[in-house]
């Protein structure tokens, strides 16, 4: 009898044991692009890497993008960092710079698919201190409707801003309240125009001085200001707090240059539209806004960390959640998983989604990015409301970035 | 009671003070003695906090940024003080009259000083809308070129300055009114049979016994006003030049502590401005004998 009951004792301890033991690993994991929109896809993803990897639990915390930082830097403080966290990559620097991520290349799988650009694009001082997680690029979109009436050619591959000036000048004069173009003036277009000049860089090769002053980068800024100058382009004040894409889905804006997030926004715009890669200067450069996935430097479980910000950014399952439910585009080449993607119209030349990444152009970073943004944004503003000319503003922003860059 | 003394009555006295206490402690004083040793490190959240003495103040008076974002204060102060004092005090003598559905009045122009600087600040920036707001039209018809109010950097200070004036004029006036209700009947009374009409009470005794009241007004009017923050960061229109521009000193405070990751320097900042209204409050407090008349005195 006492025997029965030893093992039946031992029966219920092995029960009890066994799933504790295989559930002993819990992952925390902090996001600002799941929420509220893509909850449940996240939920799809993890279930299928928690049946991958047995034995481990993924927990989500989310905030919004205007608090997230906030609250990741109390966490990183106060030494209870999630074990792995999304990160723009404006901000990546920052954390890898202070020894908050871990050197997750002893974790990367060499086979998984990442574009190289973007792989690259989370290395600090060549360690690869991130995974991409997403991607996204800006386009030129346009109004082939008022193209038509314009009696214009729509844009293609091989345009240049001189031709963006000679169909906004024909597009303009269709009305009053019928504006050419929109393309921002302001930091984030200011350095991808620059490589678009070619010549055009904020610093120099080693980092050590600014050289946003050049000629060339005058001459960017010049072309930047002239649309709005020649009145092809609607000032802030005539926007009225009007968003561009608000006056671009009220046909009354012939191109306008912003992100492919757009695209659903304008899917119901009352007129035809398409897209091509944005014009040259001298070259072509667009915009290459990537998320990664860091793993803290601080965590306990550094590999699960790591098995799940590989899952979570170059899983099958995952690239086809994003694809699928239009979250964001993985930085993965593979082009089997963006099938479904390119089959949606409009736009019809999805294509130039892909073609832009031929030449893409992540922002000039620095530890202090923020202030170096908008040093230069407010003095681009001042070029736009006629206070400074671009070398004038220029000269002054290069003051202000060799101090930042000092320190 | 007899036990109620000495360290006895002392331990009951903490321990109904503790719960108020620990929280004041850990949540006010804590963080303003943390921010003072701060102001004098260089911290950016994420590395351990560096000494660094005098650095943050020496970068804070060679900083065109600081000393802009004085210049708003300051110019905010210049204009909205001024208005919001004589226009409280006007609004105050009219809210005193005893008047058929005065109380009704009364709490319309408290409704702006309850309600939230977002709600405001949407409902200002429509009026103010070049294109489609209320303001520029009526303007027109006067022939007056109107501005792009919160998209220019002057015009953006009027703006945020009209329409604090307008949330805070009920605020003011509440206080005056209570300081109009304590002078007593009787002195009016006196001065009318002594032949005194309406403009001479309104200066000989509402004005002279009214400057207790001005004096508390001015001192919490200039408080706040270098605190000024909500209408600044809310009211520019974004990425246009006011947005780009106008900061004021809490402002500047902010974007370092939260968006440069500059705790440090946020901090040395913050002390700056509590010793600026420190100063300004103690030179009050000195100059008051010169215009203020306690009845009692």
């Amino acid at each position: 009898m006492l025997r029965k009951l030893f093992l039946i004792g031992l029966l219920l301890l092995v029960i009890g044991i066994v799933p504790a033991l295989a559930q002993d690993t819990t992952i925390r994991y902090f996001t600002f692009s799941a929420a509220p929109d893509h909850l449940e896809d996240l939920d799809t993803i993890i279930a299928a890497f928690e049946e991958a990897n047995p034995g481990i639990t993924v927990e989500v915390e989310t905030a919004p993008f205007a608090d997230y930082f906030t609250l990741l830097q109390a966490d990183v403080v106060s030494g209870d960092a999630p074990d792995v966290f999304e990160l723009n990559y404006e901000n990546f620097v920052t954390y890898a710079a202070n020894d908050t991520l871990l050197d997750l290349s002893s974790y990367l799988d060499a086979e998984a698919p990442f574009y190289p650009r973007a792989l690259e694009a989370f290395q600090y001082e060549g360690v690869q201190m991130a995974l991409p997680e997403t991607f996204s690029t800006v386009l030129m979109f346009y109004n082939a409707d008022l193209f038509d009436q314009a009696g214009v050619a729509y844009p293609t591959n091989e345009w240049t801003w001189e031709d963006v000036r000679a169909a906004g000048q024909a597009i303009r004069a269709l009305g009053e309240d019928t504006w050419g173009v929109y393309s921002g003036v302001q930091f984030w277009e200011f350095y991808k125009k620059a490589a678009q000049n070619g010549e055009c860089e904020f610093f120099n090769a080693d980092m050590t001085e600014s050289t946003i002053n050049s000629q060339a980068c005058v001459d960017t800024l010049n072309l930047m200001t002239s649309f709005m100058n020649e009145d092809l382009m609607p000032t802030s004040a005539e926007l009225s707090g009007v968003s561009d894409g608000d006056l671009f889905v009220s046909g009354k804006l012939g191109m306008i240059v912003t992100g492919i997030w757009m695209f659903s926004a304008f899917a119901e715009a009352p007129f035809a539209w398409d897209v091509e890669v944005e014009p040259m200067i001298n070259q072509h450069a667009s915009h290459f806004f990537a998320n990664g996935v860091g793993v803290s430097s601080t965590t306990d479980n550094a590999e699960a960390a790591a098995a799940w910000a590989q899952f979570l950014t170059s899983s099958e399952v995952a690239a086809n959640v994003r694809v699928e439910s239009s979250w964001e585009l993985p930085a993965l080449d593979e082009p089997a998983y963006f099938t479904g993607y390119l089959a949606v119209t409009p736009p019809e030349n999805r294509e130039a989604v892909f073609a832009s990444l031929e030449s893409p152009v992540t922002p000039p970073v620095i530890v202090r990015q923020n202030e170096m943004q908008d040093a230069v944004n407010a003095l681009i503003t001042r070029v736009v409301d006629g206070e400074l000319t671009a070398q004038e503003a220029l000269d002054q922003a290069k003051t202000e970035l060799d101090a930042l860059i000092a320190e | 009671m007899t036990w109620q003394t000495g360290w006895h009555k002392w331990k009951w006295v903490a321990f109904f003070l503790a719960p108020s206490l620990i929280g004041l402690s850990i949540f006010i004083v804590l963080p303003i003695l943390t921010s003072f040793t701060l102001a004098f490190q260089d911290w950016n959240l994420l590395s351990p906090p560096e000494w660094i003495g005098l650095a943050n103040f020496q970068e804070m008076f060679a900083d065109a940024s600081f000393w802009g974002a004085l210049r708003y204060t300051l110019l905010f102060i210049a204009f909205y003080i001024p208005a919001v004092f004589v226009l409280a005090l006007g609004l105050a003598v009219l809210l005193n009259q005893k008047l058929r559905g005065v109380l009704v009045v009364r709490t319309a122009t408290f409704l702006p000083v309850v309600a939230s600087w977002v709600v405001v600040s949407l409902i200002w920036k429509w009026i103010f809308n070049p294109q489609y707001g209320l303001i520029n039209p009526i303007l027109d018809v006067f022939g007056v070129q109107a501005p792009a109010w919160l998209f220019e950097p002057g015009p953006a200070l009027v703006a945020i300055v009209i329409t604090s004036v307008w949330k805070d004029l009920g605020y003011i006036a509440v206080m005056y009114l209570g300081g109009l209700q304590a002078i007593s009947d009787t002195l009016y009374e006196a001065a009318r049979i002594d032949g005194a009409n309406s403009r001479q009470q309104f200066f000989r005794i509402t004005l002279p016994l009214l400057t207790p009241t001005m004096f508390f007004v001015l001192i919490i009017l200039l408080i706040n006003s270098f605190q000024v923050f909500d209408q600044v960061w809310l009211m520019p229109m974004r990425d246009s030049a006011a947005d780009r521009q106008v900061e004021v000193l809490v402002t500047e405070v902010v974007k370092n502590a939260f968006s440069y990751n500059r705790m440090g320097y946020a901090s040395a900042m913050s002390w700056v401005l509590f010793a600026l209204i420190f100063a300004i409050t103690f030179a009050q407090l000195r100059l008051q004998k010169r215009w203020v008349y306690y009845e009692s005195e």
